[in-house]
Formats: C-alpha cells, sequence, structure tokens
C-alpha cells in the first residue's frame, strides 16, 4: 500500500456543522486540515431542518435563561449545567454570527430574524410555548452547512474531501496525528498533527428504522473507544417522534411548532392526555413514548395499527409552502400523498446520540470520569457529550450547539497549539491500519460474513431489544446477540479486492464502529436501572435521582463494557418532577 | 415483482472502457433507485461504486442519469421509471469507478463565482435587516445542494467544460441578489467572461434535472440580465 505523509498543526476531521465551525477558529493561526470521507455539503447537517434556538426575543420577550431552564428540564436534569449556560447564553451571538457570515434566515415584517415555536421551548418556566427557533424556512441545517462551507471557501481552508480517517495515534498520553484512507485511490495518508478535533456525527445506523444518513457509523468515536477513551451516556438515544412511516425519514417538529397535530386511528389528539399544556410540542422523548404507547395499546393507524397521523390539513395551503416546504415535498414524493389534504403516517426514527465522546466545555476530550484531558484530542458537535443535552436533547439545540462547542474546539486548538512544538510521526505510524486492511483483502470472500448480513442483524435486534421502551430481558437478550454478531465479524469478509473507491472496505471497517455503540448503548442501558429522557425502563419507571443523578462512562475492557460513573454538574434548578 | 435493471460498469483497475451489465432484482414498486443499487451492493457485487449518505434528497451525492435523465437515485421511486432501468454515471465528468465521477472541476468552477457573502462595513452587535421581500429575491438559488445535476444536463457543458455551467452561476445568483452582499460587480465581471453565463443557450435542461426544483435557467437569465448593468 501507498503511504503518504502530510505534516499539520491540526487536523479536524468530519465537515459538518461542527468541523467546518472549528475550521473558521482555527485557521487563520496555525497549518490546518479538514479530512471528511464526504463532501463538505454532503454532511448530515444539511439535512437539519426546523430551526436552531437563540433568546433574541424578536419576537416576543425571552431571555437565555429561561432557554436553560427548558434545556435543563428537557435533558430530564441530566445537562451539566455550567455547560446548558454556555450554550444557551452564546447562542445569541452564534446566531447573530452566522447571520453576518450571509445566513438567510426567514425575516419578520421589521427584518428582523424570525422565531417559530419548537418543543419544550418555554417562556418564563414553562409558562407557554416560546418563539425561539430561529429558521430558515424548514431547511436550517442546509443554509448552516452552506453558510459555514462557503465562509471556509472565502479562508481558503484546506480540505482533504474523500478520505477517511481510520485510526489516530496517540503515543504515551499525547496525540500525534491521524491516519487516513484516500477513497479515490487506497492510498493510506499519515498526517503528523497534535491537535486533532473530532466532529464526525452521530451514529443512527445501529437501528434499523432512522433519520439518519449512511454515513453515520459512529467513526469518532468508535477510534477512540478502540483507544481506551470512555463513551460517556449512551444509553441515551433520541428518536424523533415524526419519521415517515417505514422510512424514518425526518418531517420536522417544525410542522407541530407552525400548529401541526398527532392524531392516533380514531383522530383523537391523543398528547391532550400525555402533556396537557403544550400537548405536541412536548419534548421528543415524551411524544415518541406516547405514540409507542398509542401503537401498543391498539390505538395505531393502519391494517397493522403501527403508526399516527401528523396532521397538518387544518394549516393551510400558503403556511405549508411558505414554513414547511421541504418536508411536505418529501411526504409527496416518498409516500405520494398531498400533506396539504392528507394526514401524514408517521412513526418514531433513531435520530441522535445524546451520549458520544466525553469533553469538557472547551470540546477537551477526557478520558476517564474523574475529568482527565486527553492532550490534543476534542470532540464536538453529534459525535461529543459535553453533555448539555442530558438525557433527551431539545429540538434545535443541536444546530446550537455545533457552532457553540465547534468554535470552542477550534479556540482550544488555537491554545493548545501555539503552546506545545510540532510532533513526529514514524514512517511506520500507519502499520495497524495497513495491517488491518491487508487482512481484510486477503480474506476469501464468504456470503455468512459478509457486511449487509451481520449489519442488517444488528439494525434489526437493536430495533427490536434497545429502541424506546427497554426492560433488562430484552437487554440481556440484545448483549448475547451482539457477542454472537461481534463473533462473526472477526470473520468478517469483502468481495471488492481493487483499490480505486472500494467503498466495501470501507462499510466492513464502519460495521465494527457499529458493533461499538451498540455494546456501549446496552450495557449503558442494562446497567442503569431508572427511566430518564430517552432511556425508559419498563422494568424500572420512575427517575431515581438518588441514585443515578450521574453520566455513565462506557470503557472498553476486552470483549465487554466496563462502567464508571460521574456526578451531574447541577446549577439554578434544583431536579423536579418533569411534567409538561 | 421483478425489475431488469442495466447499470453501466468500470473499473478502471481491470477494463479498458465501461460496459452494461444486467441484474434482475425483486423490489417493491415504492423502493428507491438507491434502494436497487443497494441490493446489488449488498447481495451481489460488492465492488459496484456509487455515492450517497442521506438517502432523501438533500445532501446531493448520488445524482446519476436513469434512463437518460439526471436525478438523484434516492429521489425518484422504482414505480416512476420504465423499465428496464438503466444507470449511468453523470455526463461530462470523468468516470472513476461505476457511477462515480471526479468532481474536482464542478467545484472548481462554483468557486471561481466567489460563493461567499462579501461585505466588509461593521455588522453590529446584532442582524442586519433584510425585508422578506429581499430576502425572496434569492430564496430559489439558496437551495442548491451542489449534486451537479443541472451542470452535468447541460449540451454546452459536454462541450465546452470550461464552461462555469449553471450550479456555479446559480450560487452566484444566490449572492448577487441578497440585498447584503457588496460584491456583486466582481462576480458579475466573472460571468460576462468567455466561459460565463453567456455560454447558456437556454436549452432547459438543467431546470428539468435540478432535484430541488430550482428554476436554474431562470436564475442564470436573471444573472445575465444583471451582468448589462454594470460597465
Amino acid at each position: 500500500m501507498k503511504v503518504i505523509k502530510h505534516s499539520f498543526d491540526g487536523v479536524i476531521v468530519g465537515a459538518g456543522g461542527a468541523g467546518l465551525r472549528a475550521a473558521i477558529e482555527a485557521a487563520p493561526h496555525m497549518k490546518l486540515a479538514v479530512i471528511t470521507k464526504l463532501y463538505p455539503t454532503r454532511s448530515h447537517t444539511g439535512a437539519a431542518q426546523g430551526g436552531m434556538s437563540a433568546a433574541l426575543a424578536n419576537v416576543e420577550e425571552d431571555n437565555w435563561n429561561w432557554h436553560a431552564f427548558d434545556t435543563v428540564k428537557g435533558s430530564d436534569y441530566l445537562a451539566d449545567q455550567p455547560a446548558v449556560d454556555i450554550l444557551c447564553k452564546e447562542a445569541i451571538d452564534s446566531v447573530v454570527e452566522l447571520e453576518h457570515w450571509g445566513l438567510p434566515f426567514s425575516r419578520l415584517e421589521n427584518g428582523k430574524i424570525a422565531q417559530r415555536r419548537f418543543g419544550g421551548h418555554t417562556v418564563k418556566e414553562g409558562e407557554a410555548p416560546a418563539f425561539r427557533a430561529c429558521y430558515a424556512a424548514d431547511r436550517t441545517g442546509h443554509m448552516i452547512l452552506q453558510t459555514l462551507y462557503q465562509k471556509c471557501v472565502s479562508m481558503g481552508v484546506t480540505f482533504f474531501d474523500e478520505f477517511q480517517v481510520l485510526d489516530i495515534k496517540i503515543d504515551d498520553g499525547v496525540c500525534k496525528g491521524v491516519i487516513a484512507y484516500e477513497i479515490a485511490t487506497g492510498n493510506i495518508h499519515i498526517f503528523e498533527a497534535r491537535a486533532v478535533t473530532f466532529a464526525t456525527g452521530g451514529f443512527g445506523k445501529i437501528y434499523k428504522v432512522s433519520s439518519n444518513a449512511h454515513s453515520l457509523t459512529g467513526d469518532g468515536p468508535g477510534i477512540l473507544y478502540q483507544k481506551g477513551i470512555p463513551l460517556e451516556d449512551m444509553e441515551f438515544y433520541q428518536f424523533h417522534p415524526t419519521g415517515i412511516y417505514r422510512l424514518g425519514i425526518l418531517l420536522s417538529e417544525a410542522a407541530r411548532g407552525e400548529g401541526g397535530i398527532l392524531r392516533n386511528k380514531d383522530g383523537e389528539r391523543f398528547m391532550e392526555r400525555y402533556a396537557p399544556s403544550i400537548k405536541d410540542l412536548a419534548p421528543r422523548d415524551m411524544v415518541s413514548r406516547a405514540i409507542a404507547t398509542e401503537i401498543s395499546e391498539g390505538n395505531g393507524a393502519g391494517p397493522n395499527n403501527d403508526f399516527v397521523y401528523l396532521d397538518l390539513t387544518h394549516l393551510g395551503a400558503e403556511t405549508i409552502k411558505q414554513k414547511l416546504p421541504d418536508i411536505t415535498d418529501f411526504v409527496r414524493t416518498y409516500v405520494k400523498i398531498e400533506p396539504i389534504n392528507e394526514p401524514i403516517p408517521v412513526q418514531p426514527t433513531a435520530h441522535y446520540a445524546m451520549g458520544g465522546i466525553p469533553t469538557d466545555v472547551n470540546a477537551r476530550v477526557l478520558s476517564d470520569a474523574t475529568g482527565t484531558v486527553l492532550p490534543g484530542v476534542y470532540s464536538a458537535g453529534e459525535s461529543a457529550c459535553v453533555s448539555v443535552h442530558g438525557a433527551n436533547r431539545l429540538g434545535t439545540n443541536s444546530l446550537l450547539d455545533i457552532v457553540v462547542f465547534g468554535k470552542r474546539a477550534g479556540q482550544s486548538m488555537v491554545d493548545y497549539v501555539s503552546s506545545t512544538k510540532p510532533m513526529a510521526l514514524s514512517e511506520n505510524a500507519a502499520e495497524d491500519l495497513t495491517n488491518k486492511i491487508e487482512n481484510l483483502m486477503d480474506k476469501d470472500h464468504n456470503l455468512e460474513f459478509s457486511v449487509p448480513r451481520i449489519r442488517e442483524e444488528l439494525q434489526d435486534t437493536m430495533e427490536e431489544n434497545a429502541k424506546i421502551f427497554r426492560t433488562e430481558e430484552s437487554l440481556e437478550k440484545q448483549t448475547k446477540i451482539l457477542t454472537d454478531l461481534r463473533d462473526r465479524y472477526q470473520n468478517v469478509t469483502i468481495s471488492d479486492k481493487g483499490k480505486v473507491f472500494n467503498t466495501e472496505l470501507l462499510e466492513a471497517i464502519e460495521l465494527e464502529y457499529l458493533l461499538d455503540m451498540s455494546d456501549t448503548t446496552v450495557a449503558s442501558a442494562l446497567h442503569r436501572k431508572e427511566s430518564r429522557g430517552a432511556h425508559s425502563r419498563v422494568d424500572h419507571v420512575e427517575r431515581d435521582d438518588k441514585n443515578w443523578l450521574k453520566h455513565s462512562f462506557a470503557f472498553k475492557n476486552d470483549a465487554s463494557v466496563k462502567l464508571e460513573y460521574k456526578d451531574v454538574e447541577l446549577g439554578n434548578y434544583e431536579p423536579k418532577e418533569r411534567k409538561y | 415483482m421483478d425489475v431488469k435493471v442495466n447499470i453501466l460498469r468500470y473499473n478502471p483497475e481491470t477494463d479498458r472502457k465501461g460496459h452494461w451489465e444486467e441484474y434482475i432484482l425483486e423490489a417493491d414498486p415504492d423502493e428507491r433507485i438507491l434502494d436497487l443499487l443497494h441490493k446489488v451492493k449488498w447481495f451481489d457485487d460488492g465492488s459496484l461504486a456509487f455515492r450517497r449518505s442521506c438517502a432523501h434528497g438533500v445532501c446531493g451525492s448520488d445524482a446519476m442519469v436513469v434512463n437518460g435523465e439526471n436525478m438523484l437515485a434516492c429521489q425518484v421511486l422504482v414505480k416512476e421509471v420504465s423499465t428496464p432501468i438503466k444507470i449511468e454515471p453523470i455526463r461530462g465528468l470523468p468516470v472513476v469507478k461505476d457511477l462515480v465521477v471526479n468532481m474536482d472541476s464542478f467545484f472548481d468552477s462554483y468557486k471561481k463565482v466567489m460563493p461567499y457573502l462579501v461585505n466588509d462595513a461593521e455588522p453590529g452587535e446584532r442582524e442586519r435587516l433584510q425585508s422578506p421581500e429581499d430576502r425572496d429575491r434569492f430564496e430559489d438559488t439558496t437551495k442548491c445542494i451542489l449534486c451537479a445535476a443541472c451542470t452535468t444536463s447541460c449540451p454546452v457543458f459536454w462541450t465546452a467544460d470550461t464552461y462555469v455551467g449553471p450550479a456555479a452561476i446559480v450560487n452566484a445568483h444566490r449572492f448577487v441578489f441578497d440585498s447584503r452582499d457588496n460584491a456583486s460587480k466582481q462576480r458579475l465581471e466573472i460571468l460576462k467572461d468567455v466561459d460565463g453565463a453567456f455560454r447558456c443557450r437556454t436549452a432547459f435542461n438543467c431546470t428539468s434535472a435540478c432535484p430541488r426544483g430550482i428554476q436554474v435557467t431562470k436564475a442564470i437569465e436573471d444573472v445575465k440580465r444583471q451582468t448589462l448593468t454594470i460597465n
């Protein structure tokens, strides 16, 4: 295999919102490379729809403290409150900055940025739904991704497009660089870099029905986990209430923010029973549980009673055209119904990982549950766990997270690079990776051990045993299944032995990350004997603050997972019963 | 139902030129063309190469030619196309392998038109104001996902690959008509050039090809007209 060496001060892995925002901050101060397995504009930030919250108060009175309260309550009190304060306070400048860089926000008549309602966001600590989400129709994520990429183009940031990072080199606890695979040629590239940020996004592909792109396979968390870095709060995985039935394609919460209503097979607005005050705009964990409950009680619609309806028919054609054009187009394209006239079949879809690589508020990666910083390694966005989302993320807070903590990751890289000297990597630094690839290439192909077969079984069983409602029984069953899948993965084979655009090879490597993400999700969920936010244990239905007001840290321990815990950082808001 | 799919295959490591391969696939009429490609890749021939990511028409990875027309493979259902389904790479860019083309020149053209907001005035602590009407002037062209479906459907681009192409002009339009931008003149100078907007012969292929429904030809016409306002 041909090995090519590059020398940079800093490398950012991933070119979605968090990676690009970090790049804008770091690029003027160091020799920087952004490495992405896609093209930057293909990143999944572009699929985010509804908005980005900030207490701009353009529509009504608002302040960032109310936003912080909602975020903490939405997190079921698992978020670290000092981090939430940073998120909500810096939200305002972050939105304004994006506008200054050209983001085409939708506008109010007076020319200010338009704001809409969203789940779990309220004024005066729960009084009524708040107009807080700044938006650009229902393609806010697309606009953020485009704007950040445009800014990077204007600055001349160096990109390595369609290069996939597959290894990090850490010697004696210090970061020295990453190893990447060039997809177009099969060449291996060593990137010397003493500051490395992972902004690789989520891992929704551990589930069968997901809003996530095929590319979301937990690469950053997987690479670090295999090096002994723990993953935090992996049991908290968000299911978005309104995915298109069977396909999982996201239909933004903005649909309910603009007045859309969920109905069961009898046409009943069932959220009135589950969240009497804010109804359809309750946080996602509650709405997804409500839908799952309606379905399990026989109130689902369709021949199999397995979906509910998202009803937009009362909103009128003009509102739909102006404010929800993309999602209604998805419905027309994939379901062939007209949302102006007919309700849309929906079901919860795997959407967002609250957990991930543990970091402090400066995006510095932590190597244990006591807060030890791993020098030179950073993470931001969905791949990271700060934690600002705790046990359940509020809608719009992910787009905020990527810019607030992406920027902080970039600043931390600058601080670190300016106070350290370049570090060299030896010519054989790529050996682990080249051995791994040669091993995969050399094995004769055997269909029984093909990537798609193992992956399909993984996704089917995670969907069945580790989704919205979990029990000790279902999680133990899944633990055994994962052990079996892991055994089979040891023999995984591929048929493509070529160098050029061998995506089968990359899917094989990504499958190992998916197994890592599943192992840590299931182990963390099995150990947490309470229900909190997105983690619902049928056999432990109450939240247990006495024993479980703490973050899980899952470590790789040979073939199993070892768990440690860290107390939640509280602040202004004492844990209370969570009612809406 | 069984569906016959023909894919133009090319592997630079073993083939001197492309050749058609036929696949008979069990498929549901509601499945996407992308699902068919995955069936081939996952259960028949793992070496089939194509780009894809979001699978619902927003990332722009999987533009290809299906039955002669440019589209995103994830945005078109089996029941919407006639069989046998013929799938080829987009035209006018060098083929890397199977359905994957080299996108370098496409992104180079995009970068030529200064695709970013230019405004050196101190913006202040809050957002710049922009009326909904002013924002509407460039709303359509903000939707571009850089999939290259428009540019690679353009007959002018096929014969003159120095032409910046529809996608680059769309992205120039997005800033030329943004009331906050101050670099229209520079952008329009670039687009007045011999390889700029006036190469367009209004074939409208780009407009039919755009998976985001952007009125691409109209945007090019808007830009052409606007170049007449500068000296």
